[in-house]
C-alpha cells in the first residue's frame, strides 16, 4: 500500500532557491513523476516536469546554461520557460512548465 | 484663520524633500515643524560614500542649509527624536517631553541598517553605514595600515570598502553570494565588479558565510567564517540591508506590513497621515533608492496642497559611485520568461553590455565599464518602446543607433559615414576598410586584417568588416571559413581560446568570456565544458572546477542511461581483480537490487540500473572494499587494458601487466580533451589490442615499443610508433610526456589519433624525444595528478555536493492527485 499524505495547500514548500546551485538544478518527485527545478545563472528559477520531450530523458541531469538545458541523452535544447525545444528540434513536444512561484527566497510548487 | 499645522517627522531626503514639493505647491498653507534625530540640517546621504572616500565633505553635501528653514519659516528640532503619535489628541511626543500638535504628518522615518545578531556583534568597532556618525566612525578607525573587513557585497558595502581603501585601510568584503551585487549584476558583471575593485585595492570573498566576529579587549579583532578562516581586522562595517523604521507608526496604530501601507496618495490608515520615503511599503513594495522617492514626494505634496496626484510606483536603476568604476543596471537585467538577451563584450575596454529584450521592447540592462548609455535604455524601457527596428545596433548604444532607426542591418552599415570607426582596437574606420577593398581588390577577411588591420584585434567588429565585403564586392564575396570557433557563443576557435587563457592569465569562465569577448552570458553547453577543461588544465591546483559547466556523466561520476539511471564501473587496474573485490561487486548488486551486471570492453564490470539517489550508499560499500572509480564517464583516463605477460605467458617479454597497473596507478584521474585508453601488450602477438588504442605498448625482448594514435570506435586505424625505449621507467616517462601533451595542445572532444593528424605526429615525437622537453612534459603531468589522483567517489561518500544526489525535496512524493 502506498502512503498517502493529504496536502491541502495548492502550493508545496520545496525548498530556497539557494539549495539549487546556479547554472543547475534539483529534482522533486511528485506521482506524477518527477519534477525538475533549475536555476539560471541569474538566479530566476523554473519547474518543467522532468521528462524530454525527445525520449523522455531526465532534462534536470542536463546543462543550464542562458535560460536553456540541454538535454542530457541526446542534446535537445530546451527553453526553460516553456519547456520546448528550441533552434532544429523546435515544435517537437514540450516538457511541461510546473507552476511555482518565489516567496522570500522559497520555492512554492503547484499542484503537477 | 490661523495656518495649518504639518509637522514632519525625519529630516532626511525624504521629509524634507516633501516639504519642498508642499512649498512649491502652496506656500502659505502651513505652519511646518521637522523633526530629526540627527543633530544637523537636511544632507544627501547617497553622497556618504564620497565623504568617506575623501572626496567631498559634509559641507559639500548639504541640501538645505539653516537659511533654508528660516526662509520658510520651518522650526527645525534637530537631535531630538519622536518618541511617539499620539493620534487621538493630533500630537506628536518628542525627546525631553516636547509635544506638537498636527493637524497633517508626514512620516520619513527612513530605514535603519541590519545588524546582523552574530556573537561579537556589539564589540567597539563594528558599524553600520547609514549616517554621518557612522562615516566619522569610520574616518576615525581609517588608520593607515589598518584593516578593514566589510560584510554585504551590495552597493553600500561596496562603497564603504571603497571608501575604507581610499583613506588608506586595507580593506575585504565578505559576501554570502557568489555575485557582488546580485541583485543588480548578472554573474559576468559581478565578475568583473570584483576584479575592478581588486585592482583597487579592495578584496572581495564571496560565497562566504560570516560565523562570529572575533573580539580582543572589547574591540573588534577579526571576522571568523565558516570554513574556520578569521579574516583579522580593526574595523568591521555591516552593509547587509537596511529595513524599514516603522516602530513610531506600529506604536501609533497605522497599518504596517514590512513598512507603513500607504495608498497611491501616500495616506497611511489614518488619512490626516501620509508616509513617504524608504519607511514605507505602497502596493507591496518598499524602495531603497531615492529616486522612487521623489516621485512619492510628489503624489504626497499634491494631496497635501489639496490636488490631485498619484504615486504608481517605480522601476529602479542602480548606478555604483566609486569613481572609474561604471556599472550600471536597470530592470529585469537578469531576463525571465520570453526573454532574449544581447551581449557585447569588449575586452579591450573592460566593457561588458547586456541589454535584455521581452517582446521586442527593452526589459533590463546591466552595463560595466561603459555606463553612457544606462539612461538611454532606462528611458527605452521606462516607455516601453518596440525597439525591433533598432535591434540591431541597439547594443552599440544611442550614438551608433540614431540616424539609423528604421534601416534593416545591411542598410545600416551602408548608411555608416565613411569616418565611423569599425574597428575599435586599431582606429580604423569605414572608408579606411571600404576604400582598401576596392582600391585593392582584397576579396577575404583575412586580406582586409592584413591590410587595414581592422579586425585583426578582439575581433569583435568582424560582422561588421564581413558586412562591408559583402556590401562592397557583392555576390563576390563569400565568408571566410577561418578556424572552427568553439561555438556559437563566440567567433574565436580553441587554439586561440588555450592560448590566450595561459598568456593573459585568464584563470575563471568568467574572465575567459570576458577576455574573449564572448556573446551569450553564460555560454552553452558546447563551450562550458570545453573552457571548464582548459581551465582546470591551464591551472592545475588553482582553478576550481565548476562541476555546472561538465556533462552530467562527469557531475555524477557515474554513466547516464536511457532510462535516467546510472552505470558504475569500478577501477580494476590492468584488468586485474580479486575474490574480495569480486565478492563485495556481488553484495553490492543483491544490496541495492542492480539489475544488470556487464563484463565491458575494456576489462572490468560494469553495474547497470544504478538509481540516481544510491550512488554514494553503492559506492560507499565498493570504497569500503578498496575500489574506486573507473572514470568509465571521463573525458580522462579510462583503461589500461592489459595482457598476462612475462609473469604467466609463455611467450611474454616483460612484465606488461605490471607496467599496465602501474601507468594506471600513475595516471588515474587525470582529465583530458577527450578520453584516453592505454593498452600494453607483452608481445607482438599483441593480446591487449594495443595497437589500436589511444596509447600503446608493446614489450619486445630489448625494451617497450611506444605507440599512439590508434582509433576502434566511430574509426578504425592502426597506431604509428612514437618512440622505443628500454626500460620500463622510460616508458612512464614518454608516455605521460606525450599525454601531456595532448592535454595541452587538443581541442576539447578530440581524441589522440585527431589531434595527432592535426599537429603532425613528427611535432610530437620532436617532443618526446627529446630529454629535456620530454622531462618539462612529464613534470607538468606529475604535477597536475597531486591534484587528481583523488577518488571523487569518496569524495561524495564523505558528503560533497549531497544535494546533486538527493532529491531537493520528498513532500509532494505522495500528494495527492
Ligand atoms: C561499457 C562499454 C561497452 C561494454 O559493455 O563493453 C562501453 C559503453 C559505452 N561507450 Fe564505449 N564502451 C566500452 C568500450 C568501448 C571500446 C572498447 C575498448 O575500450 O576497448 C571502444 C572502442 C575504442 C575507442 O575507445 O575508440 C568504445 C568506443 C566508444 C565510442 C567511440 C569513440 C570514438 O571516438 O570513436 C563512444 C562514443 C563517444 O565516446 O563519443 C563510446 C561511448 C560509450 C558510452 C559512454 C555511450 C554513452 O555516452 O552513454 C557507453 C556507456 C555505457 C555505460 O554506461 O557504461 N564508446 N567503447 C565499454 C566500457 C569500457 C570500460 O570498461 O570503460
Ligand atoms: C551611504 C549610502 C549611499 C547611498 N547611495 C545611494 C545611491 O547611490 N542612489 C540611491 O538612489 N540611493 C542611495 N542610498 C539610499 C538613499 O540614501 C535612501 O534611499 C534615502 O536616503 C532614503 O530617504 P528617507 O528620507 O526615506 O530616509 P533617510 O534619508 O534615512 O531619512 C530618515 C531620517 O529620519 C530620521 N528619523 C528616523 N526616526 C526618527 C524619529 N523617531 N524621530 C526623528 N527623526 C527620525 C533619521 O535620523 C533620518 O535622518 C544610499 C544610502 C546610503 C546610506
Ligand atoms: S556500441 Fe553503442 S550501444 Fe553499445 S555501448 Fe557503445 S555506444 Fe552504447
Ligand atoms: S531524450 Fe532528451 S534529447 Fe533525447
Amino acid at each position: 500500500m502506498t502512503l498517502v499524505l493529504p496536502i491541502a495547500e495548492a502550493w508545496t514548500d520545496v525548498g530556497a532557491v539557494s539549495d539549487i546551485p546556479r547554472r543547475g538544478s534539483r529534482r522533486v518527485p511528485t506521482p506524477h513523476g518527477d519534477v525538475a527545478i533549475f536555476r539560471t545563472g541569474d538566479g530566476a528559477v523554473f519547474a518543467l516536469k522532468d521528462r524530454c520531450p525527445h525520449k523522455a530523458g531526465p532534462v534536470s541531469q542536463g546543462i543550464v546554461h542562458g535560460r536553456h538545458v540541454t538535454c542530457p541523452l541526446h542534446g535537445m535544447v530546451i527553453d526553460l520557460s516553456t519547456g520546448e525545444p528550441t533552434g532544429a528540434d523546435a515544435g517537437k513536444g514540450c516538457a511541461p512548465p510546473v507552476p511555482l512561484k518565489v516567496e522570500d527566497g522559497r520555492i512554492l510548487l503547484g499542484r503537477t | 484663520m490661523s495656518k495649518e499645522r504639518l509637522v514632519v517627522i525625519g529630516n532626511g531626503m525624504a521629509g524634507c524633500r516633501a516639504v519642498q514639493e508642499v512649498l512649491k505647491r502652496d506656500p502659505d498653507r502651513y505652519e511646518i515643524a521637522i523633526f530629526g534625530a540627527e543633530p544637523r540640517v537636511n544632507y544627501d546621504r547617497i553622497m556618504l560614500s564620497p565623504v568617506l572616500a575623501g572626496e567631498k565633505t559634509f559641507a559639500d553635501i548639504v541640501i538645505n542649509d539653516e537659511a533654508w528653514y528660516a526662509a520658510n519659516a520651518i522650526t527645525l528640532h534637530a537631535g531630538r527624536a519622536v518618541t511617539g503619535v499620539d493620534r487621538e489628541r493630533g500630537v506628536v511626543l518628542a525627546e525631553g517631553g516636547l509635544e506638537a500638535p498636527f493637524d497633517r504628518l508626514i512620516l520619513a522615518t527612513g530605514s535603519d541598517p541590519i545588524r546582523l545578531p552574530l556573537p561579537g556583534a556589539d564589540l567597539a568597532g563594528v558599524v553600520t553605514f547609514r549616517d554621518l556618525d557612522d562615516v566619522e566612525a569610520m574616518v576615525a578607525a581609517a588608520k593607515p595600515g589598518a584593516r578593514a573587513v566589510v560584510i554585504g557585497g551590495g552597493l553600500l558595502g561596496i562603497e564603504a570598502a571603497y571608501g575604507l581603501v581610499r583613506r588608506g585601510m586595507a580593506a575585504t568584503v565578505v559576501h554570502l553570494v557568489d555575485i557582488l551585487m546580485e541583485r543588480q549584476l548578472d554573474a559576468s558583471a559581478g565578475f568583473l565588479l570584483a576584479s575592478a575593485l581588486a585592482d583597487k585595492g579592495v578584496e572581495t570573498e564571496l560565497d562566504a558565510v560570516s560565523e562570529e566576529i572575533v573580539g580582543q579587549d572589547g574591540r573588534v579583532a577579526g571576522l571568523r567564517l565558516k570554513d574556520g578562516r578569521t579574516l583579522p581586522c580593526d574595523l568591521l562595517v555591516m552593509a547587509v540591508g537596511i529595513r524599514p523604521n516603522t516602530a513610531l507608526a506600529r506604536a501609533a496604530g497605522l497599518e504596517v506590513n514590512r513598512g507603513v501601507v500607504v495608498d497611491d496618495q501616500m495616506c497611511t490608515s489614518d488619512p490626516r497621515i501620509v508616509a513617504v520615503g524608504e519607511c514605507v511599503e505602497h502596493r507591496g513594495q518598499c524602495y531603497g533608492l531615492v529616486a522612487p522617492i521623489w516621485e512619492m514626494c510628489k503624489a504626497a505634496a499634491a494631496g497635501l496642497a489639496g490636488a490631485d496626484g498619484a504615486y504608481e510606483g517605480s522601476v529602479l536603476s542602480t548606478r555604483l559611485k566609486v569613481s572609474g568604476v561604471d556599472v550600471f543596471s536597470a530592470g529585469q537585467f537578469a531576463g525571465g520568461e520570453g526573454c532574449e538577451d544581447i551581449v557585447f563584450r569588449d575586452a579591450g575596454r573592460g566593457v561588458y553590455k547586456r541589454v535584455v529584450l521581452q517582446d521586442g521592447r527593452v526589459a533590463g540592462a546591466v552595463l560595466f565599464g561603459d555606463a553612457t548609455d544606462g539612461p538611454w535604455y532606462f528611458d527605452l524601457m521606462r516607455q516601453g518602446a518596440a525597439v525591433d527596428d533598432i535591434r540591431e545596433t541597439l547594443i552599440f548604444g544611442q550614438a551608433a543607433t540614431e540616424g539609423l532607426r528604421g534601416l534593416d542591418p545591411s542598410a545600416a552599415v551602408a548608411a555608416l559615414a565613411d569616418d565611423a570607426e569599425v574597428c575599435g582596437c586599431n582606429g580604423v574606420c569605414k572608408g579606411a576598410i571600404t576604400g582598401a577593398i576596392e582600391g585593392q581588390g582584397l576579396t577575404s577577411l583575412e586580406q582586409v586584417r592584413a591590410v587595414t588591420k581592422a579586425s585583426a584585434s578582439c575581433g569583435s567588429c568582424t560582422p561588421l568588416v564581413e558586412k562591408l565585403l559583402a556590401l562592397t564586392l557583392g555576390d563576390g564575396f563569400q565568408a571566410q571559413i577561418g578556424p572552427k570557433p568553439v561555438c556559437g557563443c563566440t567567433h574565436h576557435g580553441h587554439e586561440v581560446t588555450r592560448k590566450r587563457i595561459l598568456a593573459e592569465g585568464l584563470k575563471s569562465m568568467p574572465a575567459v568570456m570576458q577576455a574573449l569577448e564572448w556573446t551569450t552570458p553564460d555560454g552553452c553547453a558546447a563551450c562550458r565544458p570545453a573552457l571548464n577543461y582548459y581551465l582546470l588544465c591551464a591551472w592545475p591546483g588553482e582553478y576550481r572546477d565548476d562541476s555546472q559547466s561538465r556533462f552530467i556523466n562527469e557531475r555524477v561520476h557515474a554513466n547516464i542511461q536511457k532510462d535516467g539511471t546510472y552505470s558504475v564501473v569500478p577501477r580494476m587496474w590492468g584488468g586485474l581483480t580479486s575474490a574480495s573485490e569480486l565478492r563485495a561487486i556481488a553484495d553490492v548488486v543483491d544490496k541495492f537490487d542492480i539489475p544488470t551486471v556487464k563484463v565491458t570492453g575494456g576489462q572490468r564490470i560494469d553495474l547497470l540500473g544504478v538509481k540516481k539517489d544510491d550512488l554514494p550508499k553503492v559506492w560507499a560499500d565498493l570504497n569500503r572494499a578498496g575500489m574506486v572509480s573507473g572514470h568509465a564517464y571521463a573525458k580522462g583516463l579510462r583503461t589500461v587494458k592489459t595482457c598476462v605477460g612475462s609473469e604467466w605467458c609463455r611467450f611474454g617479454t616483460q612484465d606488461s601487466t605490471g607496467l599496465g597497473v602501474r601507468l594506471e596507478k600513475f595516471m588515474w584521474g587525470s582529465w583530458t580533451p577527450a578520453k584516453v585508453k592505454l593498452g600494453v601488450s607483452g608481445c607482438p602477438r599483441n593480446c591487449a589490442e594495443a595497437t589500436c588504442k589511444d596509447i600503446g605498448v608493446i614489450c619486445v625482448d630489448s625494451g617497450y615499443e611506444i605507440h599512439i594514435g590508434g582509433a576502434a570506435g566511430l574509426h578504425i586505424q592502426g597506431t604509428e610508433i612514437l618512440t622505443k625505449v628500454a626500460t620500463e621507467q622510460e616508458a612512464l616517462w614518454a608516455i605521460c610526456a606525450a599525454t601531456q601533451l595532448y592535454r595541452e595542445q587538443g581541442f576539447y572532444l578530440e581524441r589522440i589519433y585527431k589531434w595527432m593528424a592535426r599537429v603532425g605526429l613528427e611535432s610530437i615525437k620532436a617532443e618526446v624525444e627529446d630529454p629535456e622537453r620530454r622531462r618539462a612534459l612529464y613534470d607538468r603531468f606529475a604535477y597536475s595528478q597531486r591534484f587528481a589522483r583523488i577518488d571523487p567517489w569518496a569524495q561524495r561518500v564523505a558528503g560533497r555536493e549531497s544535494g546533486e544526489f538527493n532529491p531537493l525535496s520528498r513532500r509532494m512524493e505522495f500528494a495527492p492527485a
